[in-house]
């Protein structure tokens, strides 16, 4: 009965952060695939060193927002956003943006491990070597804390001149993790990090987010409840296109403060 | 709550433009003036034979086309000998090859033992890419005289004074002409044909053919009435592929079409194609007007292969959005 | 059930069948016999001199050496200038342009370029590089060679392109690297046993090409390194050879169409199992 109302205003329920915690603030965002819009005037903003569920049902937008965040849209013609993203004051979707930079200071890991062809090294190092030319000592300490704080450092450091592809599904996401951590982004967007991987290596990556975010604001897109209830600080609830509901993640699981909420989180549709 | 963010700040890179940045630009730009080259490459074929052939199409007119006298020693040149060779040499290829190569890949697909179906489909796949000069030595050095000896001869001595069969039948019986150059052809374009014909019948998706199988169809039923037509418009546009490599090519025939520039009068006569007259004569061509009449005809062969190759290419990308 | 009906497609189907198996035992009897005379007549042929000496006078002991370095000469060349373009084009088409009306037009013309007749390539390089320098020059056929392998490398570059995932080029790009970065050191590494590929049937088309040479190399009958002047090349070569009245000429003929065949086989056998080891990667 739930499943295609549109969702009204009154309907959503959207908490504020204080504003010396803000890190990223997304105002009144619409995107568009073409002529179909798949956000509607989204208005939410993301706290400095904490991690942000999005979930919601396939199709909701949660994934069409983080790509937003770094402009990965631009990659294909025919995707625009409208609005406002101010990361740290500065406006994101602004035209002089440089997306190379941008991309730079928010990092992203995808659904599915994307190794490069080349070696373990190599992989964390490529994103480093764009921006900073590091020494060999300084590199290969750069390496070793990024592969440590991705919690795979025990498992590859007396392998690091093998190929990244050559690593089990598990490893190669915490490799990705560790090749995006390398380059220090401010932000770190996670989509689906652990949909393609077994549960334990599902939750040595959970262990990963929580550690990540003393360094970063985490945003991660997951269909997994109880994986955004056990790493997030604050939930967004997504629906057709809309930011339906957000605010601290125990609050948003125990109290839900809207209707399409709770019967979402309680399992009546999805 | 600033203070958390200390660290942060203090472990972040100050960013610069990244490495390469620079180089982003420049190499769209190479890579976008790459496939204008490309664009360039063909436009300048055409501009080339254009210029290049203009002097004979001015002085010949329309008559290039339609005349049968091709003279290098009065310069005199019409076109119509090799342009009809060209086109008879390649439908009857086509004709004498689709069958074949429909039955191979039939084969292939539904009745092949599957141990053999492998090793089969990739010598057929492999044989596609041998040089043409290979089937035009071997149609002159092989083909040729078991032709004349067990062919031409019999049909010859058979053939009834007066009858339509001698009519088709005469010439020299040296094995060389019109009809050995199109049986030649016709092998030469047969694995390019069987392979594609084959890739495409794989292409159909397994539970089309075994839903047909499962109304009780034949083999002959499902291939003819559920897999072909599934595949059609691809089928015509590698058989129009064919079609186009037997107009153009030049090796296979020029060793066993018998270089006559006449009209040819019948199935074994000599005659010749645009490619091999090409081939024969470019470089013999002692004045102005008989190499503008080669690069005329070249012309005219472009205008003939752009059009199949064209259509063909069309069918091939309408097949391929519809599977 | 109609019996009569029944038997009729069962008789129509046994026809069927029998044709399928029949056509396909004559063609691969007649594969089997050229392949049975380019042995038979070819490896007689085949001896050190081949390799060793340039092509004789006739009734003069000789060999095929200059044919065959002035062939691979202009099919190395060949490839350089078609790997040039085609790899940038291809990348064009697959990246940046591919999906706008200019890059459907090159597609579609790329296309047609694919099966041109080759004779068509070499008028069009004799009117760009022989007659205005008045000169044949293993230059221009290596040019002829290069415009005729283009096309496949810029196809296969562009499929294997498009095949590579897109997350791969996204994850890239999500590190802040210029997308043409992002090109060079991930996505042409990840394809590059498709480019290989592609590179090795390109070349194995343009080794046994003749038609494209004979008025933009033309021949020469002397062992030379100079492609600013005529050079021999196996597929001339063979072409005049076998068409000589002289037995010693077309015995060297049948010999080198055995090196050419032999040489695409080889070619394409490879590039077949470098693309199976690259889906199975």
């Amino acid at each position: 009965m739930n499943t295609v109302n549109p969702v009204e205003a009154s309907e959503t329920s959207i908490a504020k952060i204080d504003p010396d915690q803000v890190k990223v603030d997304v105002r009144g965002l619409n995107f568009f695939y073409g002529k179909t819009q798949a956000l509607k005037t989204v208005s939410v903003a993301i706290a400095r060193n904490q991690v942000t569920a999005l979930i919601g049902p396939s199709g909701c937008g949660k994934s069409t927002l983080l790509r937003t965040l770094n402009r990965m849209y631009a990659l294909y013609p025919g995707q625009r956003a409208e609005g406002e993203i101010l990361l740290d004051g500065e406006n994101v979707l602004g035209a002089g943006v440089d997306l190379a930079k941008l991309r730079a200071r928010v990092g992203m890991v995808f659904q599915k491990p994307t190794p490069f062809p080349m070696s373990i090294y190599d992989n964390v190092a490529f994103g480093v070597r764009l921006y900073e030319n590091l020494s060999k000592p300084d590199m290969d300490a750069r390496v070793e804390e990024a592969l440590t704080r991705a919690a795979l450092w025990g498992e590859v450091k007396d392998n690091l001149k093998g190929p990244g592809l050559g690593l089990s599904g598990g490893q190669q996401q915490r490799l990705c993790v560790a090749r995006g951590v390398a380059v220090r982004p401010e932000v770190l967007l996670l989509d689906e990090p652990t949909s393609a991987l077994d549960p334990i290596s599902s939750a040595k990556l959970e262990e990963t987010v929580t550690q990540l975010k003393a360094d970063h604001t985490i945003i991660i897109v997951t269909h997994n409840l109880g994986q955004a209830a056990r790493v997030s600080d604050y939930t967004g609830f997504m629906y057709l296109g809309t930011l339906v509901e957000f605010g601290k993640t125990d609050e948003v699981f125990t109290h839900p403060a809207t209707r399409k909420t709770s019967d979402y989180i309680t399992g009546r549709f999805g | 709550m600033a203070d958390a963010a200390l660290p942060t700040a203090s472990r972040t890179a100050r960013r610069s433009a990244p490495r390469g940045a620079l180089m982003a630009k420049v190499f769209e730009g190479l890579c976008f003036a790459a496939a204008t080259a490309l664009l360039a490459s063909l436009g300048g074929l055409v501009v080339s034979l254009i210029i290049g052939g203009w002097p004979a199409l001015s002085k010949f007119g329309f008559g290039f086309l339609t005349t049968a006298t091709w003279n290098p020693v009065t310069d005199v040149y019409g076109a119509a000998g090799p342009i009809v060779g060209t086109l008879v040499t390649a439908a009857l290829a086509l004709s004498i090859s689709l069958p074949i190569a429909g039955g191979v890949a039939f084969f292939l697909t539904e009745l092949c033992p599957a141990p053999l179906r492998r090793p089969i489909g990739t010598s057929v796949e492999l044989l596609a890419g041998i040089p043409s000069i290979v089937y035009g030595m071997w149609g002159l050095f092989v083909f040729a005289p078991i032709f004349s000896k067990y062919v031409q001869l019999p049909l010859m001595t058979a053939a009834r004074p007066g009858s339509l069969l001698e009519a088709m039948t005469s010439g020299i019986p040296n094995g060389s002409g019109i009809l050995p150059a199109s049986i030649i052809l016709a092998i030469m374009i047969l694995p390019f044909m069987a392979a594609t014909l084959r890739e495409l019948l794989l292409s159909v998706p397994p539970g089309v053919r075994e839903s047909a199988y499962g109304l009780g169809a034949t083999t002959a039923e499902v291939v003819l009435s559920v897999t072909l037509p599934y595949v059609r418009t691809g089928a015509i546009g590698a058989v129009m592929l064919g079609l186009g490599r037997a107009l153009g090519e030049t090796m296979a025939v020029t060793f066993i079409i018998g270089n006559s520039h006449n009209f040819p009068k019948s199935l074994f006569d000599s005659g010749s194609t645009i490619a091999s007259t090409i081939a024969n004569e470019f470089t013999e061509a002692t004045s102005p007007i008989h190499t503008a009449a080669l690069i005329a005809l070249g012309l005219v062969l472009f205008l003939i292969t752009f059009t199949v190759l064209g259509l063909a290419r069309l069918m091939l990308r309408l097949q391929g959005s519809q599977s | 059930m109609n019996a009569g009906k029944l038997m009729r497609r069962k008789i129509s189907d046994l026809a069927f069948k029998v044709f399928c198996v029949t056509v396909t035992f004559l063609a691969l009897m007649a594969l089997a016999a050229i392949l049975w005379s380019l042995l038979s007549q070819g490896l007689g042929g085949l001896n050190l001199d081949v390799f060793t000496k340039s092509t004789p006078a006739p009734g003069s002991p000789g060999g095929l050496a200059n044919a065959i370095v002035g062939s691979l000469m202009m099919c190395v060349l060949a490839m350089v200038m078609a790997l040039t373009i085609g790899v940038l084009a291809g990348t064009w088409l697959a990246e940046y342009g591919g999906r706008s009306a200019y890059g459907a037009v090159v597609r579609f013309l790329n296309d047609v370029l694919l099966s041109a007749p080759s004779i068509l390539v070499g008028l069009f390089v004799y009117e760009l590089l022989v007659a205005p320098f008045h000169g044949f020059s293993g230059f221009a056929g290596a040019v002829a060679l290069a415009l005729l392998a283009v096309p496949v490398i810029t196809r296969t570059t562009e499929d294997v392109l498009l095949l590579q995932a897109s997350t791969l080029r996204e994850a890239g790009v999500a590190l802040g690297a210029p997308l043409s970065y992002v090109i060079q050191q991930v996505l042409w590494r990840s394809a590059r046993a498709g480019l290989l590929t592609g590179s090795l049937l390109a070349f194995a088309r343009i080794s046994g090409e003749t038609a494209p040479l004979l008025f933009t190399a033309l021949n020469n009958q002397f062992f030379s390194l100079d492609l600013r002047h005529p050079t021999a090349n196996l597929p001339v070569v063979i072409f005049n050879y076998a068409l000589s009245a002289y037995d010693d000429w077309r015995r060297l003929a049948w010999a080198g169409a055995l090196l050419i065949a032999a040489t695409v086989l080889l070619v394409t056998v490879v590039a077949r199992i470098v693309a199976k080891e690259q889906r199975h990667s």
